[in-house]
């Protein structure tokens, strides 16, 4: 017993000791303190007086995926704004995502956000939900089969226009020979940036499966790829996670292949401004996530529908060294 | 466990029981008590959770993984693992989806030969097995990984892309829709056929565990596998038989997503094996084999059921979502076992 009490006392003191430490050693710059100061500027209170709908948001989302808790966190925004109990899940299984849109018709939310990634797995259960009254709002990827399905919008990134964009940009880089870096097995719509950056790229593209869930292997993976062809002069990850990992496995390999990226983040910021990445292409997640939510609150409070039928599209945009300062510090509040 | 005694040689071992005494020896019991639990703690805790038409869909739930869980809990009374059942299901799913299509065949034979290859993949897990005395564990995470590159490779060699193309417009797919994926709905519940599949799994193996030779062969090589041999059980033919009743049940889910869904993700199933096991041992299934139960095994997927459902209910941070599930799972297994020593104490 009394080696247990000495044990809390060292505990208890070594805590104090670093308590002490970390206030009196402040930093001026940086840190906790200054992405205070940015969120305290869009802090959340309903602007608006409408009654507290619940909205469900359901996406495809694997564990700890960057973009999708940037698109989460627009959501969260627009519903602090609109007055929403929001609620969100998340699961990479076709089938737990069909349940949890079933959950989410079992509580007869007011409306639901969900992500068509894996759309005749879903197609039944929004089905139902549209019979039971539910609007539904499509996001991110779907949207072909969104209308169908019978949901007011679709708002995301065509993924197949934003492959092409790349495929004209690497042309425009004097590009020969890419490899796209695929990291999410069964995803039709990175299949699809991979076939529109071909469709357009005038050199040869290869398609490279990773295990995204993974890091030290898909950088292995990258790595040997590029040490089994030497004349590979650029890399295109689908991904902002895997953008430094790319460039790892370059430097590693002794490549000088160019590495590009869909999506940001805070060191694909970072990598476009040091000449580390050529460019990035952003789908804007926070707009989509954000969009859905208020659209959503529009449709419920004025029967407003945007898009004409259409998908409304949040990208591509392509950014380079040029954008990637002004848009460093929206990367660092994760809103970008 | 009530083994078959020879109808001579009166002693004390033979001495009736009461029903009593004989419910708490049963091996379920403690998930049972879990179960109680858990129901009554998300009843309280997610204000839908004790609908309907949440409970139809909870016990839909439960009954995908009910319908491996029984299989694996058998395989597991018998001492092995078989971490390649998350994904047998999806190879599974895939080759009927393929086979009619590029065939442009009746869905029914696709369904078929879908069987042949998923018994196939069984019988390989139990021959290995048993020719090369490796650990089923090794054994199976060889084939885990092998169906996961397969189910790949084949799906993206055959189809071009990561997903089955629709099977919908094809001959036979209503019937076996009917057969493998229907609904009925009644008033706001809408009960699936799964449920159904999964009480007769359950029936079938509680059947063959207590009252028929092979279950007590089945005992007999989870206890001791020499100890079996020694004593005349085919331990070779129960392990591949074993094995061969995972691949089975597999085939059966493989087919319920193929017709529910009609394309099939050819990346998927990873990771369900564990879930599999996990309402097994929650169903009282020992790690080390010999001791077990199959309406254990639908007891823990109805846990696990209501506990991912109910977290969504619930309205918690799905951030949190898996750790509440581990600490759920772990909190009803210490139960189970905390009172099934309180029922052996009792004898």
């Amino acid at each position: 017993m009394a080696r247990v009490r000495t044990g809390v006392r060292v505990v208890g003191a070594v805590l104090a000791a670093v308590l002490g430490a970390s206030l009196a050693g402040c930093s001026s710059t940086g840190g906790k303190r200054a992405e205070e100061r940015a969120k305290a500027a869009a802090a959340g209170r309903p602007a608006v007086s409408t009654p507290r709908w619940t909205f469900a948001m359901i996406t495809h989302a694997g564990d700890g995926d960057t973009f999708w808790d940037i698109v989460q966190k627009g959501a969260k925004e627009a519903a602090a704004k609109d007055n929403i109990n929001f609620v969100y899940a998340h699961d990479d299984q076709a089938q737990q995502q069909a349940q949890f849109v079933q959950n989410a018709i079992d509580q007869k939310v007011d409306g639901i956000v969900v992500s068509l990634a894996k759309p005749e797995a879903l197609k039944d259960v929004l089905g139902k939900a549209v019979k039971a009254g539910i609007p539904v709002i499509t996001v991110n990827s779907g949207s072909a089969q969104s209308a169908a399905y019978g949901a007011l919008t679709h708002i995301g990134q065509d993924e197949e226009i934003a492959g092409e964009a790349v495929g004209t940009e690497l042309n425009k880089r004097g590009r020969k020979k890419a490899v796209c870096v695929l990291h999410e097995q069964g995803n039709v719509g990175h299949e699809q940036r991979c076939a529109g950056a071909k469709k357009t790229f005038s050199g040869t593209m290869e398609n490279l499966y990773v295990e995204g869930t993974n890091m030290p292997s898909v950088q292995a993976a990258i790595q040997a790829q590029l040490q089994a062809d030497p004349s590979v002069d650029a890399i295109v990850t689908l991904g902002a996670p895997f953008a430094p990992t790319a460039v790892k496995a370059k430097e590693a390999a002794g490549s000088k292949a160019e590495v590009d990226t869909f999506d940001l983040n805070e060191s694909v910021a970072r990598d476009l401004k040091s000449g580390a990445l050529g460019f990035a292409v952003d789908q804007q997640p926070y707009l989509q996530g954000y969009e859905a939510i208020d659209l959503l609150w529009l449709y419920r409070y004025n029967a407003n529908v945007l898009g004409g039928g259409r998908p409304v599209l949040t990208g591509p945009q392509i950014v380079t060294a040029d954008e990637a300062g002004k848009l460093e510090e929206y990367i660092k509040r994760g809103s970008r | 466990m009530s083994a078959a005694a020879p109808a001579d040689g009166r002693d004390e071992r033979l001495a009736p029981t009461s029903t009593l005494r004989k419910l708490l020896a049963r091996p379920e019991l403690g998930s049972v008590v879990g179960a109680v639990a858990v129901f009554v703690f998300f009843s309280i805790a997610a204000p839908t959770f004790l609908q309907a038409s949440s409970l139809s869909t909870i016990l839909y739930s439960a009954s995908t993984i009910g319908i491996m869980a029984a299989p694996v809990a058998l395989l597991m009374i018998g001492g092995e693992f078989d971490l390649s059942a998350g994904v047998m299901v999806t190879t599974s799913a895939l080759v009927s989806s393929m086979f009619s299509y590029q065939m442009t065949a009746n869905v029914w034979v696709g369904v078929g030969v879908s069987l042949l290859v998923t018994l196939a993949i069984g019988f390989f897990n139990g021959l290995m097995l048993t020719r090369t005395k490796l650990p089923s564990f090794i054994i199976t995470l060889g084939t885990f990984l092998m169906l996961t590159g397969l189910n790949l490779g084949f799906t993206k060699l055959i189809t071009g892309t990561v997903s089955t193309k629709t099977i919908a417009d094809m001959e036979g797919f209503p019937s076996a829709r009917a057969l493998f994926a229907s609904q009925w709905t009644i008033g706001s519940v809408t009960l699936k056929v799964t449920i159904l599949w999964w009480l007769a799994i359950v029936a079938v193996a509680t059947w063959i565990l207590l009252r028929t030779r092979a279950g007590n062969w089945i005992f007999a090589v989870g206890g001791g596998a020499d100890a079996a041999r020694a004593t005349g059980v085919p331990v070779v033919k129960t392990r591949i038989g074993l094995y061969m009743g995972v691949a089975l049940c597999a085939w059966i889910s493989g087919q319920h997503i193929l017709f529910s869904f009609d394309v099939v993700q050819s990346g998927e199933g990873v990771g369900n094996e564990f879930l599999y096991i996990i309402a097994a041992v929650i169903g009282g299934c020992l790690m080390t084999g010999g001791y077990g139960s199959a309406i254990g095994s639908a007891v823990g997927a109805f846990i696990f059921g209501m506990t991912s459902n109910g977290i969504v209910y619930a309205q918690w941070n799905p951030d949190w979502f898996k750790f509440f599930l581990g600490a759920m799972l772990l909190l009803a297994t210490l139960l189970n076992a905390w009172v099934r020593k309180r029922a052996e104490a009792s004898k």
